[in-house]
């Protein structure tokens, strides 16, 4: 672990050094041409960050207005069948403005979100609380930055602990070089997570799993703390499907015992057993993978949100203290929270793996002692 | 909520479930179980060589147990055969003490019966001898003395005068 330990404090000021360059950059995406310097803007730009996007977005160069992004291909389902085209022909429209022609289905991307106009429509139109009239949402099967970050988080991880199970395949017992960091890590996770929670006997075949899910969090996390500003993790429907695996899987490993005692609760009186099952049931279908879902995407939605409000502090506080001040309070207080976040990144990793084992656990447990 | 369910993109949890389900797979293929197996064969193996080493260290203290008893018993014997081979010694001395005792004492024994049967017989030639000497001083007195007819009959009457005298 403190070899681990080393190397995330120098990501973190690796992280930190390039965050705060980046970030001015970026301050312009939004409104190419135009500085973001009001609250709002600045809440609308958080916001806009905090969203999935189609295009892979690096700064915006204020005074020509010059984007450095490279597009991604969008995939939509829409009512004429599969769409395919690369993001760039929104023209980094986010507004509903450019329309997208494709053997007549027309196709707008607003806040993120790709809408197909209805037939005969020829530009999105909204209601007084800003949603469209005339359009509605696609099955949107895009390689997003949050699909292109879960692609990228895969390929690394099969490379790193390729690289690591091919040095033992060699017949190398001890590992070599940057596997040899990530060997502890596998070995907590086995010993500190896994066995304690689901017990020496069952815990190796939920290792795949709890293994995956384990780095696949931790490395999402941590690119999300890097300049490249992935929010995957952040993304409700990325936690929202972890939980969904978890869920399926402590369901259907589950024990004649676990349901025995979730379904018919023995040694209680037989009035209270059906209500005492479905609130066992609620608890395991519904409650747990919503505790789930929801703690891993609030912890790092909220992180990114205060790390970038903490950067704007240099914009927002220059009115009154002068743009010294208001830059050194800035970096101060960002890069505290960034240490701050380094740490989450891999506690909502720990935390999401721990539950899930212990959920799977519950699930798998025998009961010797019937009461 | 209504913000959380709008942002909830279908497609993007679609694109994750199978984006995981395939990593989840390759993983287990590819990484988890190789890793897994190695560790576990790994601690399998450290687990063995410490069971092992705690064996030959008892089996050394065993050995070294065995030796100490080999070695008392060795010396136990040493012992015995010296005490024996004392014994041995001191009867044999004995014996021949004895035995030499009883050869000088018959041997004296013999001797003196030697002795004792030559001076018997050295007597008895001694005896005859004088006697020889004595017949011969005798038969040359009686012949001197009775070469005349006075002297035998002085000594018939001496004779006689013994005889009377008894």
């Amino acid at each position: 672990m403190v070899v681990a330990k080393k190397s995330i404090n120098f990501i973190a000021v690796l992280v930190l050094a390039l965050f705060s360059i980046s970030s001015y950059g970026d301050d312009a995406q939004h409104k190419p041409g135009n500085k973001v310097d009001t609250a709002e803007e600045i809440n609308e730009y958080i916001a806009h960050h905090l969203k999935d996007s189609h295009d892979f977005h690096f700064y915006t160069h204020n005074e020509s207005g010059t984007h450095y992004s490279f597009p991604l291909p969008v995939i939509v389902w829409t009512s004429n069948g599969l769409k395919t085209f690369m993001s760039s022909e929104f023209h980094h429209d986010d507004a509903g403005k450019v329309i997208v022609n494709k053997d007549d289905t027309k196709l707008v991307k607003l806040h993120s979100k790709i809408y197909e106009l209805e037939s005969g429509a020829s530009s999105i139109n909204f209601d007084e609380d800003h949603h469209a009239t005339n359009a509605h949402k696609v099955l949107d099967f895009s390689i997003t930055k949050s699909v292109f970050g879960m692609l990228l988080t895969g390929i690394l991880m099969l490379l790193g602990f390729g690289a690591l199970a091919r040095g033992y395949k060699k017949g190398k017992t001890i590992p070599k070089g940057f596997s040899r960091v990530l060997e502890p890590l596998v070995i907590y996770v086995r010993d500190e997570i896994a066995k304690p929670n689901i017990g020496e006997k069952k815990y190796r075949k939920f290792m795949g799993f709890l293994l995956t899910v384990f780095f696949f969090i931790w490395i999402l996390n941590l690119l999300g703390l890097t300049p490249l500003g992935f929010n995957v993790t952040g993304q409700i429907a990325v936690t929202a499907c972890l939980a969904l695996f978890t869920v399926v899987i402590y369901m259907f490993s589950g024990t004649k015992d676990f349901w025995a005692h979730t379904l018919w609760m023995p040694g209680v009186p037989y009035i209270l057993r059906p209500i005492l099952a479905v609130i066992e049931l609620v608890g395991f279908v519904i409650i747990k993978p919503f505790s789930l879902l929801i703690r891993l995407f609030a912890n790092i939605t909220a992180g990114h949100f205060v790390v970038m409000s903490l950067i704007a502090l240099t914009i927002t506080l220059k009115a009154s203290f002068g743009p010294v001040v208001s830059t050194g309070m800035s970096l101060a207080l960002s890069l505290f929270i960034m240490v701050i976040e380094i740490l989450v990144a891999f506690l909502q990793a720990f935390i999401f793996t721990m539950l899930s084992s212990l959920f799977i656990g519950m699930a798998v447990e025998e009961h010797d002692d019937h009461h | 909520m209504d913000q959380l369910l709008h942002d909830f993109s279908p497609g993007l949890f679609f694109m994750q479930a199978i984006i995981l389900l395939i990593l989840i797979v390759l993983m287990r293929k590819f990484a988890w179980k190789p890793i897994l197996d190695s560790l576990q064969s790994r601690e399998d193996g450290i687990q063995n060589a410490l069971d092992s080493a705690e064996k030959a260290k008892l089996e050394m203290q065993n050995l070294q147990a065995d030796n100490q008893k080999l070695l008392q018993e060795a010396r136990a014997e040493r012992e015995e055969m010296l005490k024996e081979a004392r014994e041995m010694k001191n009867k044999m001395i004995e014996d021949a003490k004895s035995e030499a005792e009883g050869q000088a004492n018959k041997m004296i024994a013999q001797a003196q019966a030697a002795i004792e049967g030559e001076k018997k017989a050295a007597l008895a030639e001694l005896k005859n001898h004088v006697a020889g000497i004595s017949l011969e001083i005798a038969e040359k007195v009686m012949r001197t003395e009775l070469s005349n007819k006075d002297k035998q009959l002085q000594l018939v009457e001496t004779m006689l005068a013994e005889k009377s005298l008894n």
